[in-house]
């Protein structure tokens, strides 16, 4: 491990390939928040630069720098040893400098090759010329060995072939540096592979990537490069030969982090929660996204649903809230049959979902930290005709201490708290209204790892307390941290169950994910 | 707090107190009001008078109550096109009991009392609203769509049940039992017309029914975020039909008022209202994206809206301007709502 403090940091590197773009003490404002200090980092050309910090490190800000959408407060860019502004995306687009952002900027009504062309159309003498258009977009599919079609319409392709799109967009203004986003986070095992295969190839053409993830593991295999951000100060700079898993997250937060172990020293009881041959049929029309699925929970027990995307936990979670409808199996909630209930009967009998968006299906933006606390609960505080500000008052505070949320106060507007803690709020708001089963979509998505071992171990808590409770996630750390059972899903069933005390070979296996090494 | 990935909030160090910009923005439709009032006052000696002010009021009354009906749809995230014509819809069918109904098969002319003829054609409204609320929850037609088929039903039910005329007896007979409709549009309580009252009483349950019960609260939210609000257990569909039956209820009571205010009932009443409805409740501050605005917000619009075109009027400006007025501030009032919910508001 290295500190660098110059712009001679990667000097005792082994692979000496020189750097195209550098950023030299850059530091970034706004108002009395300082989201990057003097940082200095280098991107190399034809390799790939990952970029490791939690949320609020100062990832996206450095993006945003390098990529024309923010200029920095201080410091300078260097572009090929000469000082470079970067004033507009425009700008750095003309630069060769392009940016694939997480939410893909794609018009799903268009045509791959409009889409590659958007903006900056060729034109003919009787229009856009889109023969040409379809030519060059044909060349481009063939350059990424890519077989799309240019004349499919975007929302008729997977994610992964969107993101493919993105890049042969990028490629087509000649771009040489392109930072990804977050690239894989909504693809499949097979398709972060093939998208793997092209920045491969994309490196052997001389483009250089400087890419993001949360997804640690995934990283590594494919980065040259690894900086490491923590509050808006870069902490740690290393070539991949020289560091490990354990290395990153050492760096990403200071200290070994512990997200927990099972909680113990209290009884499991009866079965809390039973899904008996639930199905749950696929949003496509074709086939099921949940098939038979049979699953008990106990009473104190926490049960990690680990699988691939598509691999049915959504769904499964969604229907057991109420919000899906099955077509077969009954959820039974305390010996209960709960199939026929809606969504508030389930809340009140005691059975809550935690879901996996927070932005889409957690929070209410139009209101304040209070409001959204309070939300599930509002029968608790409505007397006769009339809510009651006092009771709903202490709801509220009851939340936001039980879950530590940091906040200016209840007033404060959903927007102003961090990722974590926005998290945190949906969380409480869902607790306070004390279930006894909860289920959790990925609670710990986009959230940074000090935040997630907070989730984790007021999840522990409550288990201790007498609550079920159900998480899903897709990090495999986190099946190993406080879950009594981790259940493995694949293509809508149980795949293998295991105890705490497997290893997380055995669980990616099962999972049919291929650990690359 | 570091968090710079927090996107969607998108305004970093905005917290910095009220400043005076802030304090403009916010009190907009206020700060606009009193300008109206202190403007036309120099122009027009008899513009600030008490009985003016109370003709003026008893004119934004119709506004108001329609403003409150769509401030409901609105922020639920909705928007209701129809109130002009169910207005419309509401005199006629008020008119049309008032001058009797006649059961064929018995032979006998019913004429039913003033408070009949009231409780029908409010219930007549809340129908029509539930048919746009269960076409909007249940069978997802857009909102603008729904709402816009029943702009043309109810028009066209109202002209065809008066053959395009209009009933212009609705004093009703004391020999038949049925007098008093004009206590609405023409009686004052303490000097303050019945319209106003009308308008008041309707905003002070509104305004409580929004900040102090849980349907209230079931509104804000899903209006701003319906998936969320539908997990946390919000009835959203039950919600939304019951805004739009309220919208409906409302433009009922407008109806009646507007028909007791011209002792007339045609066809062709309320055309367009619903366009000057949107603009108050706009005015008003509150957001076309749904959650966020206020009954006072939506009463000040509408008296921005009604005091602008009535001062207008008293210092002789032709018509003509008085539409391009309206609209220029309707334009204003709109620009400056997006800059207030600039970036929050994205879904």
């Amino acid at each position: 491990m290295r500190t660098p403090e110059t712009d001679e940091s990667p000097q005792a590197e082994p692979d000496t390939a020189e750097v195209v773009l550098a950023a030299r003490n850059v530091s970034k404002s706004f108002g009395a928040v300082h989201a990057l200090k003097g940082v200095n980092f280098d991107v190399h050309r034809g390799q790939v630069t990952t970029l490791f910090g939690e949320n609020g490190a100062g990832k996206s800000t450095l993006m945003k720098i390098l990529s024309g959408v923010q200029l920095p407060s201080d410091g300078e860019l260097i572009l090929d040893g000469a000082p470079v502004e970067i004033a507009s995306t425009v700008a750095a687009r003309d630069l060769g400098i392009a940016i694939i952002h997480q939410e893909l900027s794609l018009a799903p009504n268009m045509t791959v090759r409009d889409n590659i062309f958007l903006g900056r159309e060729i034109m003919g003498p009787t229009g856009v010329n889109y023969a040409e258009e379809e030519r060059q977009a044909r060349a481009l599919m063939r350059e990424l060995e890519e077989d799309i079609d240019p004349l499919t319409l975007i929302e008729d392709l997977r994610l992964g072939q969107q993101q493919i799109v993105e890049i042969a967009r990028a490629l087509s203004v000649n771009s040489r540096i392109l930072i990804m986003d977050e690239p894989t986070s909504a693809l499949s095992a097979s398709e972060v592979e093939v998208l793997f295969k092209v920045i491969r190839d994309l490196k052997a053409r001389g483009v250089s990537i400087v890419y993001i993830s949360h997804h640690l593991e995934e990283a590594l295999t494919i980065t040259d490069h690894a900086v490491v951000l923590r509050d808006g100060v870069m902490t740690a700079y290393a070539p991949r030969a020289e560091i490990d898993l354990e290395w990153i997250v050492r760096n990403m937060v200071g200290e070994n982090f512990d997200i927990g172990s099972p909680p113990s020293g209290h009884k499991l009881g009866e079965t809390a929660l039973e899904l008996k041959g639930l199905t749950v049929p696929a949003a496509t029309g074709t086939g099921n996204a949940v098939d038979g699925l049979d699953l008990s929970v106990k009473v104190g027990e926490v049960v990690c649903i680990y699988g691939l995307m598509g691999a049915g936990r959504t769904e499964m979670m969604e229907c057991v809230a109420g919000r899906l409808p099955a077509t077969g199996g009954e959820v039974l909630l305390h010996g209960q049959d709960v199939s026929h209930l809606s969504i508030a009967q389930r809340i009140a009998a005691g059975l809550v979902l935690v879901p996996e968006d927070r932005q889409r299906d957690g929070l209410v933006q139009t209101m304040t930290v209070g409001r959204n606390l309070s939300l599930a609960s509002i029968g608790k505080f409505t007397r006769g005709l009339f809510t009651n500000r006092r009771d709903e008052k202490a709801i509220i505070e009851d939340s936001i201490r039980e879950v530590t949320v940091k906040t200016d106060g209840p007033d404060a507007a959903i927007g102003s708290l961090s990722g974590g803690n926005q998290q945190k709020v949906v969380i409480g708001k869902m607790l306070v209204t004390h279930p006894s089963v909860v289920v959790l979509d990925e609670p710990s998505r986009g959230i940074d790892v000090g935040a997630k071992a907070e989730v984790f171990r007021i999840l522990a808590e409550h288990a201790k307390n007498g609550m079920a409770v159900v998480y899903s996630t897709s990090e495999v750390d986190e099946c190993l941290s406080i879950a009594h059972r981790i259940i493995v899903m694949r293509r809508g069933r149980i795949a293998a169950e295991f105890t705490h005390d497997t290893t997380k070979e055995a669980i990616m296996a099962a999972s049919g994910e291929s650990l690359v090494a | 707090m570091s968090d710079t990935t927090n996107a969607a909030a998108g305004k970093p160090g905005k917290k910095g107190g009220m400043n005076i910009i802030q304090l403009l923005l916010e009190g907009r439709a206020f700060f606009a009001l009193i300008a109206i009032i202190i403007t036309f006052s120099l122009l027009s000696p008899n513009y600030a008078s008490v009985s003016n002010f109370l003709i003026m009021s008893n004119h934004v009354a119709i506004f108001g109550l329609l403003a409150m009906g769509m401030l409901l749809v609105i922020l639920n995230g909705g928007i209701d096109l129809s109130v002009g014509s169910v207005l419309g819809l509401s005199g006629v069918f008020a008119g049309f009991l008032m001058q009797g109904v006649e059961i064929q098969s018995a032979g006998i002319i019913l004429y039913p009392p003033v408070w009949a003829v009231v409780v029908l054609t409010v219930a007549l409204g809340a129908v029509v609203g539930m048919c746009n609320g269960v076409l909007v929850a249940y069978f997802k037609v857009p909102a603008f769509v729904a709402t816009l088929g029943s702009l043309y039903v109810a028009r066209g039910v109202a002209l065809l049940m008066t053959d395009g005329l209009t009933f212009n007896n609705l004093s009703g007979d004391p020999g038949l039992g049925n007098t008093g409709f004009e206590w609405l549009g023409f009686n004052r309580i303490a000097g303050v017309p019945v319209g106003v009252i009308v308008l008041a009483v309707a905003a002070v349950i509104t305004g409580l029914v929004l900040s102090r019960t849980a349907f209230g609260r079931w509104l804000y939210s899903s209006g701003g975020n319906a998936r969320a609000a539908e997990l946390s257990g919000v009835p959203v569909k039950h919600v939304q039909v019951a805004v739009y039956s309220l919208s409906g209820v409302f433009a009922a009571i407008a109806g009646l008022v507007l028909s007791s205010q011209l002792t007339s009932a045609g066809p062709q009443a309320g055309f367009t209202y619903e366009l000057t409805t949107i603009a108050a409740v706009v005015v008003g501050g509150a957001s076309l994206m749904g959650g966020r605005g206020t009954v006072t917000g939506t009463l000040l619009g509408a008296f921005v809206i009604g005091f602008l075109s009535d001062g207008l009027v008293i210092i002789g400006v032709s018509s003509y301007w008085q539409t391009v007025f309206t609209g220029a501030v309707i334009v204003l009032a709109v620009m400056l709502n997006s800059i207030q919910y600039g970036g929050v508001g994205k879904k």
